[in-house]
């Protein structure tokens, strides 16, 4: 028996090693069968589950138990097994389920785009313009919160925040001391530091890279700069705390601000220490090495193209399409 | 008379005592068990009498216990849910009040057949009356040698705590229960691994319900397969139903399964008809969390069979036609009661006890709420009823726990039997603020070719 696990997801099969998540074992093949996560965040041990973006229909449940799953499933937090098929976007099932999960994290967002920080690197507005609706059907007043510094540095905006916990984890996983965490129960729960103590650690700010929406936001960064008016730029430096390895976002000659390296998944490479992404912030600091590399679907990357070529609206995936032949070829649509 | 197991004893003066309880035959099953079976053989006639899980699922319970894990050098626990808050459900809290010692000598059974030398009874905050009961029950039944070190000679040992939880309706889903046990906030987990593998401080854990574990006390007295007679087809043994609402007599009763529900509303054994001369509008047959059912299809099947009270005969139909057992909170409404408020009620209830984890139950809770607010106080429009359906339908089997199936369930279920009282409360908003809609057709004997399944 080998040691690695088949798994087909949307048509495609791919070998995994067993334990793997069926989020990650898609990861592994990339492109658009990837489901989204909002909660789910590969560097904190225990995240996912939460938000319910990325559930997933398991038509087969493995090669033993041929049985399909009775409801659809959290992809993060469900583990692979030997000849397991999921449908994800080749399913209108999840499609429509998932649809309502966007809607519903929505209802109680502020949509204030437009002035907020997050927007153009938002895993939530990507979401909402993938899955969510034109139109609103949620007629009420939105909840909502007053803002609250938690720590002189990071500004907590709980209007915006979807409660995916990302941030709590962080605190509890990579620094000594978690000060923040949930209060109150069901729709009025809300992220705060119960008698508003500063967070006050070397590692705190990077709850402002895990948060997937304008919850928390650096308070050095507020309202400089439209995020894709900056240039991202990886550099490093040598620092005693951490692994210095962070991307600076250039306006002209100045660093707007420092974050940790962020992959296509909106996941940071490494945590960075506070030292570096607060108080370097001049290009006499670091060691440049060379501009971050972004997604050409991103806001961010609109006018940094990096080939000439005018870019295909839509990416042609030979492979999802192989797969996913008979779906495709079918005239109506889902 | 009916057979009672768990109330037998119930009006016997001073049998919340251990020496008065002792008297009319307790204990018999501890000394049963330890004396003369294994913990397997106790397992074995669990599985015989097909108990079924009593707090809402109703899952067997022998099955459950033999699915524990059971890995050498790791401690094993039983913890019994007590953490009862469904609304119209308040059986395990008559039954702690008034025979502790049945649920202590349930536990005490149930963990030598499981082996577990530490037991946990959670109580629900609100109750401390019955916690304090429990923790007098305990130290009597200690201080007779029932429990502690080397039980009647054994060698087995069992430690039994009562923790009182923090008043959450979320606590009672057995890993948000485990959570809180531990000390935690009480949000449920992700399920796998299961609590039979993974459960208490990382250990295989069972959880019960108070009733279950009562029950097993007969069960060991009489065995399993005596147990097994009572009742009908699969649901055997008794049941205890906290009948409430707009009954002549509402009250905690004991009843055995395959009783039909029309003998148990009107019969003057049990609940005595309607209060005050009225008619039966509607009812709720297992807590909240069921779907409602108006009055025709609770008496009757669609195929114009009577309902019995039992899982399979409530479930029949499934949620078209039909309801579940649940918890056994069964709720009545006479023909002045309004669905409409009802489920806006009831939706109230699940927008304040969602525990926000996941988002279509934190953020479609208080959505339901909000517009079944506005359709019971006459602001309502026609789209409004499409639009619940459509988001109970969103968090119905998206979500972490089963509280999203609950909240959703009585919502669809009354707009698919209580439509025409909806589309009135939106026609007329103003009549419909201080008069009802009445009884309608809803107890209209069912036509016989309405079977909508195929």
């Amino acid at each position: 028996m080998s040691d690695k696990v088949k798994v087909t997801i949307d048509g495609i099969t791919v070998e995994v090693a067993p334990g793997t998540s069926i989020l990650n074992a898609a990861r592994q093949i990339g492109g658009d069968i990837v489901p989204p996560a909002m909660c789910y965040y590969s560097k904190l041990e225990g995240s996912g589950g939460k938000c319910r973006t990325c559930i997933v229909k398991v038509s087969k449940g493995s090669e033993k138990d041929p049985r399909p799953m009775p409801k659809l499933v959290a992809s993060c937090r469900t583990a692979v097994m030997d000849g397991m098929e999921v449908m994800n976007i080749t399913s209108p099932e999840v499609i429509e389920a998932r649809s309502g999960v966007v809607e519903m994290l929505l209802i109680n967002h502020p949509l204030d785009c437009p002035v907020c920080d997050q927007a153009g690197e938002c895993d939530l507005q990507n979401l909402g313009y993938e899955h969510g609706l034109q139109k609103t059907r949620y007629e009420f007043e939105r909840r909502t919160f007053e803002r609250i510094d938690i720590g002189d540095k990071i500004q907590l905006h709980m209007n915006r925040c979807i409660l995916c916990y990302r941030c709590v984890f962080t605190a509890d996983q990579i620094t000594n001391k978690r000060v923040h965490g949930i209060l109150n129960r069901g729709d009025h729960s809300e992220i705060s530091t119960y008698i508003q103590t500063a967070v006050d650690n070397d590692f705190s700010g990077n709850v402002i890279d895990v948060c997937p929406v304008g919850a928390l936001t650096d308070k050095t960064f507020r309202f400089k700069n439209r995020v894709w008016f900056t240039k991202p730029i990886d550099a490093h430096r040598d620092c005693p705390t951490c692994s210095g390895k962070v991307t600076l976002w250039y306006k002209g000659e100045d660093v707007l601000r420092v974050t940790g390296r962020k992959d296509i998944y909106g996941e940071v490479a490494e945590f960075i220490c506070n030292t570096c992404r607060f108080d370097k912030k001049k290009t006499a600091d670091w060691v440049i090495e060379h501009p971050t590399h972004i997604s050409d679907t991103s806001v961010i990357a609109s006018n940094h193209y990096e080939t000439l070529k005018p870019l295909p609206v839509i990416q042609p995936n030979l492979k999802l399409q192989e797969a996913n032949r008979i779906e495709l070829e079918k005239t109506t649509k889902f | 008379m009916a057979r009672k197991l768990l109330l037998e004893h119930i009006n016997v003066p001073g049998i919340n005592t251990l020496d008065v309880y002792r008297q009319k035959g307790g204990y018999r099953a501890v000394e049963k068990a330890l004396k003369t079976l294994t913990p397997d053989e106790v397992v074995e006639e669990v599985k015989k009498s097909g108990l079924r899980g009593r707090g809402g699922a109703g899952f067997p319970t022998g099955m459950k216990w033999s699915f524990l894990a059971k890995p050498e050098g790791v401690a094993r626990y039983l913890v019994c849910n007590a953490d009862e808050s469904e609304p119209g459900t308040f059986k395990d809290r008559y039954l702690m009040t008034h025979i502790p010692h049945a649920l202590i000598e349930g536990m005490i059974v149930s963990s030598f057949a499981l082996g577990a030398k530490t037991s946990y009874i959670y109580v629900r905050g609100e109750m401390m009356p019955q916690i304090r009961i429990l923790e007098k029950a305990i130290a009597e039944a200690k201080a007779a040698g029932w429990l502690g070190k080397n039980i009647l000679g054994s060698g087995y040992d069992l430690e039994l705590y009562v923790q009182p939880g923090g008043g959450a309706y979320i606590c009672g889903e057995e890993t948000a229960l485990l959570e809180s046990l531990e000390g935690k906030r009480g949000n449920p987990r992700i399920k796998p691994p299961f609590p039979a593998i993974a459960g208490l401080y990382g250990c295989p854990t069972v959880v019960n319900n108070v009733e279950s574990i009562a029950a097993v006390v007969p069960i060991i007295n009489d065995g399993g397969d005596e147990y097994a007679k009572i009742g009908i087809g699969r649901s055997t043994g008794t049941k205890l139903i906290s009948a409430s609402g707009n009954l002549v007599r509402p009250g905690v009763y004991e009843i055995e399964l395959g009783l039909p529900v029309e003998e148990f509303i009107y019969s003057d054994e049990w609940c005595g008809g309607i209060a005050n001369g009225k008619r039966l509008k509607a009812t709720v047959a297992g807590g909240s969390s069921v779907p409602v059912l108006p009055a025709n299809l609770t008496l009757k099947l669609a195929n114009g069979d009577p309902r019995l009270m039992s899982y399979e005969s409530l479930s029949e139909g499934g949620f078209a036609t039909g309801t579940m057992m649940g918890s056994g909170g069964f709720i009545a409404f006479d023909e002045d009661q309004c669905m409409v408020r009802n489920t806006w009620n009831f939706s109230r209830f699940y927008h304040h006890e969602s525990c926000g984890q996941c988002s279509p139950c934190r953020e479609g809770t208080g959505w339901m709420e909000k517009v079944l607010h506005r359709l019971e106080y006459g602001h309502g429009k026609m789209s409004d009823i499409d639009l619940l359906v459509d988001v109970s339908k969103k968090i119905e089997g998206n979500t972490i726990c089963p509280l999203g199936d609950a909240a959703a369930w009585p919502v669809a279920s009354a707009i698919r039997h209580f439509r025409d009282e909806f589309e009135w409360h939106v026609k007329e908003p103003v009549k419909s603020l201080d008069t009802n809609y009445g009884l309608a057709n809803y107890a209209d004997p069912i036509a016989k070719a309405v079977t909508t399944e195929n």
